[in-house]
């Protein structure tokens, strides 16, 4: 009994990270310039990929393996951040100018 | 793994596999090459979460320890070529901008 509702709850957890993955390919694909665009993939990344994770180590047979896809949920939740600051300021320092209204017309 | 809980979890990967595919779109669009660098650090994740799943399903530990290389490689990957939008070259040194 406990069993089976572990498992579904794990099966919700696991489907919510689904959704936010699906979120963050969303914005990437539609959003007008790179800080929106890192602004939705990065964070929605962390999260998506953190909730499937969590989904999956509670069902994992293994402890084991449970405990190296929590240390995986650890890694992501810090890469992803980091990774997608890193690269907005470099981007940054490179001269690429965020979307505005007034600079809609002229391109990106 | 068999059952209703494996047919869910082969969903999510086919559902990630079609993701990463769509990221791909940004990839070859750019227009920036920081929006390229974007689209792959997506894809890595993607990748991985695929690589973790395949380990449940699968029933064997060492595809762990393939998603835990692959994330720290993306992120590797991604600080690295950062560095070359910011300077314009990879090597450490002093800065040509």
């Amino acid at each position: 009994m406990i069993g089976a509702l572990l498992e579904i709850a794990a099966a919700l957890i696991l489907l919510a990270g689904l959704v936010f993955l699906m979120f963050g390919t969303i914005g990437l694909l539609r959003l007008p310039d790179l800080y929106c665009r890192a602004h939705a993939a990065t964070k929605c990344d962390a999260l998506g990929a953190g909730l499937t994770l969590l989904g999956l180590a509670m069902m994992a047979s293994a402890p084991g393996d449970a405990l190296r896809i929590l240390a995986l949920i650890a890694l992501v939740l810090v890469a992803s951040p980091t990774a997608g600051h890193a690269l907005t300021r470099a981007a940054w320092h490179a001269g690429v100018r965020p979307w505005t209204a007034e600079r809609r017309d002229d391109g990106e | 793994m068999t059952g209703t809980l494996a047919g869910l979890l082969w969903g999510a990967v086919f559902f990630l596999l079609l993701n990463s595919l769509a990221c791909l779109w940004r990839v070859l669009a750019g227009p920036a090459l920081a929006d390229r660098i974007l689209g792959v650090n997506v894809i890595a994740t993607n990748t991985m979460v695929v690589l973790a799943l395949l380990a449940v399903l699968r029933g064997q530990g060492f595809w762990l320890d393939i998603a835990i290389v692959y994330a720290l490689l993306g992120f590797t990957l991604t600080l690295v070529a950062s560095r070359l939008v910011e300077t314009g070259r990879l090597a450490f040194g002093e800065r040509t901008r």
